[in-house]
């Protein structure tokens, strides 16, 4: 298939309705809006369902009914809304249902603004809601990978009958690059024994019910899907890690400036390199050890506390400095990067 | 790897002129990024958008340092000729910008009295299509046969075709 434009938001659209995505149901906030206009008008055209809700609330619990009843079903959202959803995705979680939910990051605590950001990084990979849980959670980096991320996303959420999170923000949300979309593939509402679809006299009921409480199996159940989640979900890309001195971490836009920064580095002799979490949870901690030569990392980020710090540290034993470049209206720039990691070198002493 | 920013009002087309080159790029080959001014703009303010064109993967969006900027309005001469490299080309649009305005002596300044030419061919859309003519004569980024040809496609795409357009974008290409 021939290359075309998209903008990211868009192509996580476009891409949901090619994975077999049939039912939306959101509310506008910039900078995701695009997702919603984008829906309104092709979901029709695919067959699908497009609901504009009066609220996040009534969003997140309508993709609870479509995923209960095995449909691949998405919503999205971001700064307060992406808040708003978080009671949901508890309840999806207890409920073991696949269903994927895309943040858009924008700055700020409250209200906050529309500008990038990537502040919510601890709600995202921690459980932003009640109770003990973590979510998968995918983070894109360019259109392309929005294009090919969200066949993942629901494959990912229906392998383990658990929510997956899409961290975009608004920089890859706003970008225009060239992409290439994947086929159509159909999704069978039908497939799986455990959704709900209408009882028939004589039949066994199907029951969706948070059952955690009652059943003394349960707790193990769950250990076993977050064990087998991070042994063998963690995904990264490893850019010129193995042999530099500093090794940057970042995802998503931060990882796009980062590696122009590990270009630079790299142009003047500096060796630089770049670790970029693809899934955000699990961690991906197995990408650390292809470092051979490092005396220390930084991690990149579009926020003020370095929310990926400790991640970083669990993955190295804290056996290394973990340094941190952050902003927070502004942008990381390469420039800085350099002159920061340059400065962490030197106080190793090496 | 070529850096360009277009800036100019709301309204004067200024993201669709970058988009076109954008698409046209990627036609043509190149790895292209298209990056919107973002925040909280309002009808008749500033809109600009980075494009990047590249043989190569394109890392940031973000362009500190560009090659070519195409400013419609004077505003977007004041906030972007600093970011010009040495040897970098500034297209002006000289229907909206003061005669007497005054600039970098290290980089390439070309004035493109769009709005007129538009006009002369009775197509006032046609103004952003004279100045992607005279981008296309003054850089090596695309051959003037090759933008005409690729901007005909863009437009015949969306079913509006124009033949007034090709008028416009020779006009162009005649400035220098």
């Amino acid at each position: 298939m021939s290359k075309q434009l998209m903008k990211g938001n868009e192509a996580l659209a476009e891409a949901a309705l090619r994975a077999g995505c049939r039912f939306y149901s959101g509310y506008p906030i910039t900078p995701q809006t695009e997702i919603l206009e984008y829906l309104a008008k092709r979901m029709d055209e695919v067959g699908g369902t497009f609901v504009q809700t009066e609220s996040e609330l009534a969003g997140i619990n309508m993709l609870l009914g479509a995923a209960a009843a095995g449909a691949r079903a998405l919503t999205s959202s971001a700064g307060p809304g992406f808040s708003l959803k978080q009671e949901g995705i508890s309840y999806l979680v207890a409920a073991d249902l696949p269903a994927v939910i895309i943040d858009v990051m924008r700055i700020g605590t409250g209200l906050g603004d529309i500008a990038q950001s990537q502040g919510d990084y601890w709600q995202l990979t921690r459980g932003g809601g009640h109770g003990d849980y973590h979510t998968i959670v995918l983070a894109p980096a360019s259109v392309q990978e929005n294009c090919d991320m969200m066949e993942t996303a629901f494959d990912l959420a229906e392998k383990y009958r658990h929510p997956v999170l899409v961290a975009s923000d608004a920089a890859i949300g706003q970008m225009v690059e060239a992409v290439e979309l994947k086929e159509f593939k159909e999704h069978d509402i039908n497939q799986y024994d455990w959704a709900i679809r209408g009882c028939k006299a004589g039949q066994e009921p199907r029951k969706i019910q948070n059952i955690y409480y009652t059943d003394p199996e349960y707790p193990e159940h769950l250990r076993a899907k977050y064990d087998a989640i991070t042994a063998t979900e963690q995904r990264w890309e490893s850019y010129y890690a193995e042999d530099a001195d500093v090794v940057l971490v970042a995802y998503g836009i931060s990882s796009r400036i980062s590696k122009e920064a590990v270009n630079m580095a790299r142009a003047q002799g500096i060796k630089l390199g770049l670790i970029r979490p693809i899934t955000l949870w699990p961690f991906p901690v197995k990408a650390f050890e292809t470092c051979k030569n490092v005396k220390a990392f930084m991690t990149v980020e579009i926020n003020i506390l370095g929310q990926m710090v400790d991640d970083v540290k669990l993955a190295v034993d804290c056996k290394y400095p973990v340094g941190f470049c952050g902003t927070f209206f502004g942008l990381p720039e390469p420039d800085v990067i350099i002159e920061q990691a340059l400065a962490m070198l030197e106080k190793e002493g090496k | 790897m070529v850096e360009m920013i277009c800036a100019g009002f709301g309204g004067q087309g200024v993201l669709t002129t970058g988009l076109i080159l954008a698409e046209a790029g990627m036609k043509l080959g190149m790895n292209i990024l298209w990056y919107p001014s973002y925040g909280s703009e309002m009808r008749g303010g500033t809109a600009n958008c980075t494009i990047k064109f590249s043989d190569t993967e394109i890392a940031s969006p973000y362009a500190k340092q560009i090659d070519i900027l195409m400013a419609m309005n004077a505003p977007a001469i004041d906030k972007f000729e600093h970011s010009l490299r040495p040897g970098g080309l500034l297209l002006v649009n000289s229907s909206l910008v003061h005669d007497e305005r005054t600039f970098r002596d290290d980089i390439k300044v070309v004035k493109v009295p769009m709005s007129e030419i538009a006009a002369q061919y009775e197509n006032p859309k046609g103004a952003n299509i004279v100045m992607m003519g005279a981008l296309a004569a003054n850089s090596d980024l695309f051959k003037p046969d090759d933008l005409e040809r690729l901007i005909n496609e863009y437009f015949e795409k969306k079913g509006k075709i124009n033949p007034k357009n090709a008028l416009c974008f020779r006009a162009g290409v005649e400035i220098h």
